[in-house]
């Protein structure tokens, strides 16, 4: 069992989200930035989409009533165990009586703590995200408070290869200020102008403070509708991701977007950069950027391929895979192989 | 007018599949047809469907099935759909405890519109409104049909909270709300059919497609279906 001695800003259990109730109305939640919470779980061993506590801006602090391995991903809120500072990305084990303390927002805005084994949270309507608005998943559908405790389903103390339990490079994004959102184009572009849609990919945007789960809001050039149309369209679905422009200033639609909405979507920010957009805190730049389809997909497809070869080299301590590279320098073609080895 | 279905991108990985721009009854019925068949389809790869009012969304997996497999697979399901107008969906009967504490505004809107509150209760029981969509809220349906003898502007100031099963009227449309909710609709009575209860093996009892008709009933009959409900007390 963990106890929350403080909950933080507004952390809330959350998972791969609730899939398959959207033509109900009812949204998918689920963590925020789904990459660091892969990640996290693939830390401990636990299922990529398992339950998972996210932290927002300001962190908990818990106390393991049992033993467990836990990491945390996500934006840096400068941990410590027992005192002792924890890194991010890292797997650690926690004993009976440990005190793990998250202060604030270093670089990002939400971090994951996973816990390996998992959190014995209640599936609702088959997730254990927490949905605020319609009171269900996590703690009774809440926020974490302060005095709360969660329980642990099948806490481990230990992991095995601990020491290769550490993510960097590739798997771990820049978070912050100035970030480039890719985007693909659609459904509704043909609401606005060529030079509406031409600002909205060169100018830069600053988030506000009403940003939340529900959606991302920013100021900045406002988009330009074309001639007699206007930005309220017969309500249609909207994605994850989505950029709606109500009064032509866009927002980003996010984990607990409603499935609906009746604004224009000139774009979609793609999978792979929705993890940038739920670290972004107020006052933070951002551009967006437009791309196909098939590049967005194989640049998530890319990721996952990445993560699902650390977990394989993390749980079965070795990787020797021939990796074929053709490299182009000064004008010649090299035919490279790369062989993964275990770290040791 | 016949409108080309449009397959639209909403994101990397889901279409929007566009049979319209209007709120139109035969357009929502091509949408629930397409939803039937994509649906029956069994196509690997789709992750879910979202019907709206002319258009259905289609969620799917990049790492099972790519765009052009997803368009080569559902573009000659939806070519020639044609709704019938025998193909209803099934009618669902809500009862409503109309005015008093249930409603409100029941006495507002019949004042409103020259109206006695019996005579909106008489024009609000009526018709049958179809379901074009739900969103908004978990459950929420989106109707139309309703008459415009009753319609009523939204509130001002909207309330802070709204109980669940409680049925409004904005403008021109007619709705129940779900869940307790802020909202600013005219209450003119409330349900005790408990539209969404996540812990149900349904937890949702309507949908898109399905068809719906009010009727009254008094405070005791509100009680019993409430108790067998498993509801809150009022």
């Amino acid at each position: 069992m963990i106890s929350f001695i403080k909950s933080g800003l507004m952390t809330t259990v959350q998972d791969g989200g609730r899939t398959g109730y959207q033509r109900f109305g009812m949204p998918t939640a689920g963590a925020m930035d789904r990459y660091a919470m892969y990640l996290a779980n693939t830390l401990v061993g636990n299922d990529m989409d398992a339950a998972v506590l996210e932290a927002t801006v300001s962190g908990p602090k818990l106390l393991f009533q049992t033993g467990c391995a836990f990491a945390i991903t996500g934006a840096d809120m400068q941990a410590r165990l027992d005192g002792m500072p924890v890194e991010p990305n890292r797997a650690y084990s926690a004993q009976k009586g440990s005190l793990l303390e998250l202060r604030y927002a270093m670089s990002g805005c939400r971090s994951y703590i996973a816990f390996a084994g998992g959190l014995a949270v209640q599936s609702v309507m088959g997730s254990c995200s927490t949905y605020t608005k319609a009171k269900i998943g996590g703690i009774d559908g809440r926020r974490a408070n302060d005095g709360d405790t969660i329980k642990l389903l099948s806490p481990k103390k230990t992991l095995k290869n601990m020491a290769l339990r550490h993510a960097g490079g590739a798997l771990i994004p820049a978070y912050g200020s100035g970030v480039t959102l890719r985007v693909t184009l659609g459904p509704q572009q043909d609401r606005f102008t060529e030079a509406g849609l031409a600002a909205l990919f060169s100018e830069e945007y600053t988030v506000t403070s009403e940003s939340d789960r529900m959606g991302c809001r920013l100021m900045g050039k406002e988009l330009e509708l074309a001639g007699n149309k206007t930005a309220d369209i017969v309500s249609d679905a909207v994605a994850f991701g989505s950029v709606q422009a109500p009064n032509g200033r866009p927002i980003i639609m996010m984990a607990d977007h409603q499935t609906t909405g009746g604004y224009a979507k000139p774009c979609c920010v793609i999978t792979a950069d929705i993890p940038l957009a739920a670290q972004l805190k107020p006052g933070d730049k951002v551009r967006f950027m437009p791309i196909s389809v098939e590049q967005a997909q194989s640049i998530h497809l890319e990721h996952m391929k990445r993560l699902k070869a650390f977990s394989d080299t993390i749980e079965h301590g070795f990787l020797l895979k021939h990796r074929p590279l053709l490299m182009h320098l000064a004008g010649r073609g090299f035919n490279i192989q790369v062989d993964e080895v275990l770290k040791t | 007018m016949d409108y080309e279905a449009r397959i639209l991108t909403l994101s990397d990985n889901a279409v929007t599949v566009q049979f319209g721009e209007t709120i139109d009854p035969e357009i929502n019925l091509r949408v629930q047809l397409a939803y039937k068949m994509i649906n029956a389809s069994g196509i690997r790869g789709i992750i879910e469907l979202v019907p709206t009012y002319r258009s259905l969304s289609v969620y799917y997996d990049p790492a099972e099935l790519s765009l052009s497999a997803l368009k080569a697979e559902i573009e000659p399901l939806i070519k020639d759909i044609k709704a019938a107008a025998d193909e209803r969906g099934e009618l669902i009967r809500i009862p409503v405890a109309y005015g008093g504490k249930y409603g409100e505004d029941l006495s507002r809107v019949a004042g409103l519109n020259g109206l006695s509150e019996q005579e909106v209760i008489s024009i609000h029981t009526e018709p049958e409104y179809p379901i074009y969509m739900l969103g908004f809220l978990p459950g929420f349906c989106y109707l139309g049909g309703m008459d415009k003898r009753i319609a009523a502007p939204r509130l001002a100031t909207p309330r802070v909270k709204i109980a669940a099963g409680s049925v409004g009227i904005a403008g021109s449309q007619t709705g129940i709300y779900p869940i307790d909710s802020p909202g600013g609709w005219q209450l003119i009575g409330r349900t005790p059919k408990k539209l969404y209860d996540p812990n149900r093996e349904k937890p949702i009892l309507l949908e898109a497609g399905m068809r719906i008709k009010f009727y009254s009933i008094d405070e005791e009959e509100f009680l019993r279906i409430s108790r067998l409900e498993g509801g809150d007390e009022p």
